[in-house]
């Protein structure tokens, strides 16, 4: 088990020191951000006096080694636009996102896991025929059109929810959410709809199929031999069985939303970090890309390594395949 | 594999089931299959035929007349000799001629990825199961590294190094796509490296380029079909998604995903139907794709073909 973690830990750090090479030279590569930081009508000679300034004139090995230096403590640069440390501008606005993933999350797990459940159960009834094309409709809906047409039904035609920002937010320790306000929770609900959507859609075809397969499973036809209540059945043999593949995706899935939360807070105007990203890339602002997406792969590798870990807490035969 | 069976298939070969004729036959069995298929064929011929059928050329701005902005839709033009059926947009443009070249150049992105994606990572996917060993264990901790990231974000920082183009979206999205061909192509291929035929060609010492690709290859597409089927849906979504976003393709040959971001804007003042008709547009190729996706994937599942 330890062995497990060290060498995952390792293996990781490994892909983020490649991620790192791979950004940082690509972002290097593009433009040049002298045209953003002085004015056009700037002489050579000041060009050169603000690119010596921010180390823009050494080679790139050595810019790249002065980086990582630094980034490994903590220190990701200062957003040519504003000035502020890189990494601060991202942790500012990373509850945001957070907030908005998980609640995104929660809405599709609530709504995928039972509708599953119930589609696997009886798989010829029209009903789950029903919940099945729907959730193909559902994975079919392009993410950012859903939003701007519940802002076109909820804010402009009914005018009953808002359109952008975060509303009215709680400070809860060193963050802010806007969960714990009514004025907060109606902001969140139109784009955490927009962004739970397909997700549900998987859920729902995840835990069908995990469902069917389970149903099939001795320990099941035991159960039932043994004449327990069939919502005994489906709620201690069947639901934390399939609750092993949907812990899974859930939490793949986190991860995707929290890279796709992008376009949900350019459609919604959400101040997360995603409209960040967006924003940092159009003006062509290098560090603040770079830390965005080292923090990302970061939170990605922890991500796929708590799920692992996980995994081996709820299924007691995935611990064998490790000790091999 | 029985004796009986090579005396008993001769004079029954006439009416032999072909995997071609079952898969066709099941295939129009599912109506929902039929219906996605029926949705693409409506959608995509007038899309490839736009240049004629379009009733505009949204591209041309002679034959744009500004005092036509913004018209709902049914409207006439201000000369009463086309009908804007779908409205018209801020710049006077037919909504109706402005998705059907929209969806052309989404379609071509979409194909041309999902053609690239499709050939590399099969290429990549072949080559590791029939060499195992270390080329395996390398190609195969590339496609891991590569899956555990989201596509979209990786598309967006690729996007952003790369620039703005319909060529630079296609190498994105083939970047983004080639890992989930090569790891469907590695393990159905893992399952034919050891069927007896691959044996047999490896005893006459064929080369090994002539057994991956000529007697592998073709046992291992099914799979591979349903991936790229599915793909489809994805490299369309994920193309108007980067090109909502402003650093998809150049506005100069606008996709449904640029024709709903220019009229976004619109729709907060009420003239819904600029980014409506193209969403609806883009739903519906994707839904189509999807249901035939979905279909294929049963039908071509070895486990139900018996």
């Amino acid at each position: 088990m330890s062995t497990f973690v060290i060498n995952r830990l390792l293996q990781a750090f490994l892909v983020l020191l490649v991620m790192s090479v791979l950004v940082f030279v690509g972002i290097y590569l593009v433009g040049d951000p002298i045209s953003m930081l002085v004015s056009p009508e700037a002489t050579d000679l000041e060009r050169d006096a603000v690119r010596e300034s921010f180390g823009l004139d050494r080679p790139i090995f050595v810019q790249y080694v002065t980086f990582l230096g630094s980034a490994l403590q903590g220190d990701f640069g200062r957003s040519f636009l504003t000035g502020e440390p890189a990494l601060q501008l991202i942790l500012e606005r990373m509850p945001a996102t957070v907030e908005l993933v998980g609640f995104a999350m929660f809405f599709s797990v609530v709504i995928g896991v039972p509708l599953g459940i119930i589609a696997g159960l009886r798989p010829e009834a029209t009903y789950s025929k029903v919940i099945m094309t729907g959730s193909i409709f559902g994975f079919s809906l392009p993410t950012f059109w859903v939003g701007m047409v519940l802002i076109m039904l909820f804010a402009v035609q009914l005018g009953i929810l808002p359109t952008s920002g975060r509303g009215e937010t709680v400070q809860v320790g060193a963050i802010e959410l806007s969960i714990l306000t009514l004025d907060g929770l109606r902001h969140l609900i139109l784009p955490a709809l927009t962004l739970g959507l397909t997700k549900a859609s998987l859920i729902i075809r995840v835990t069908r199929a995990a469902t069917r397969e389970i149903q099939a499973m001795d320990y099941i036809k035991f159960a039932r031999a043994k004449g327990l209540s069939s919502s005994r059945i489906l709620r201690v043999h069947l639901l934390k069985n399939v609750l092993i593949p949907i812990i899974t995706v859930a939490g793949l899935e986190f991860g995707q939303a929290l890279a796709f939360a992008v376009v949900t807070e350019t459609v919604f105007s959400w101040p997360g970090m995603g409209k960040l990203l967006i924003d940092s890339i159009l003006t062509l602002d290098r560090p603040v890309v770079v830390a965005y997406v080292l923090i990302m792969v970061l939170f990605l590798v922890l991500l796929n390594l708590v799920i692992d870990l996980l995994y081996m807490v709820i299924d007691p035969s995935s611990r064998e395949k490790v000790r091999d | 594999m029985t004796v009986q069976s090579t005396s008993a298939a001769k004079p029954a070969r006439a009416r032999v089931d072909t995997p071609f004729r079952r898969i066709t036959r099941q295939f129009f069995e599912n109506r929902l299959a039929v219906l996605g298929l029926i949705i693409l064929i409506v959608l995509t011929v007038p899309a490839f035929l736009a240049q004629w059928v379009a009733p505009q050329n949204p591209y041309d701005i002679g034959t744009l007349d500004i005092f036509d902005s913004q018209l709902p839709p049914l409207s006439k033009s201000s000369t009463g000799d086309i009908t804007y059926w779908l409205g018209t947009d801020g710049q006077a443009r037919d909504v109706l001629s402005a998705i059907l070249y929209g969806m052309r150049t989404s379609l071509i992105v979409a194909f041309s990825a999902v053609a690239g994606a499709l050939f590399i990572g099969t290429a990549v996917g072949l080559i590791a199961a029939y060499f195992g060993g270390a080329v395996d264990a390398i190609l195969m901790r590339m496609v891991d590294i590569q899956l555990s990231f989201p596509a979209i974000l990786v598309a967006l920082v690729l996007l952003s190094v790369l620039g703005q183009g319909i060529d630079k979206v296609i190498i994105a999205l083939i970047i983004v796509q080639w890992a989930y061909f090569a790891r469907t192509a590695r393990s159905s291929a893992i399952v034919e490296r050891n069927r007896e035929y691959v044996l047999a060609a490896r005893s006459l010492s064929l080369g090994s380029r002539r057994i991956i690709f000529r007697h592998m290859l073709p046992n291992t597409m099914p799979p591979l079909i349903v991936i790229a089927t599915i793909d489809l849906a994805h490299a369309i979504t994920a193309e108007a998604t980067l090109s909502f976003l402003g650093i998809g393709v150049p506005v100069t040959e606008p996709s449904l995903g640029m024709l709903i971001a220019n009229g976004f804007e619109f729709m907060m003042s009420g003239e819904y139907w600029i980014s409506f008709f193209p969403g609806i547009a883009l739903t519906l190729i994707v839904l189509g794709i999807n249901l035939v996706g979905d279909h294929l994937r049963d039908i071509l599942n070895p486990r139900n073909a018996q």
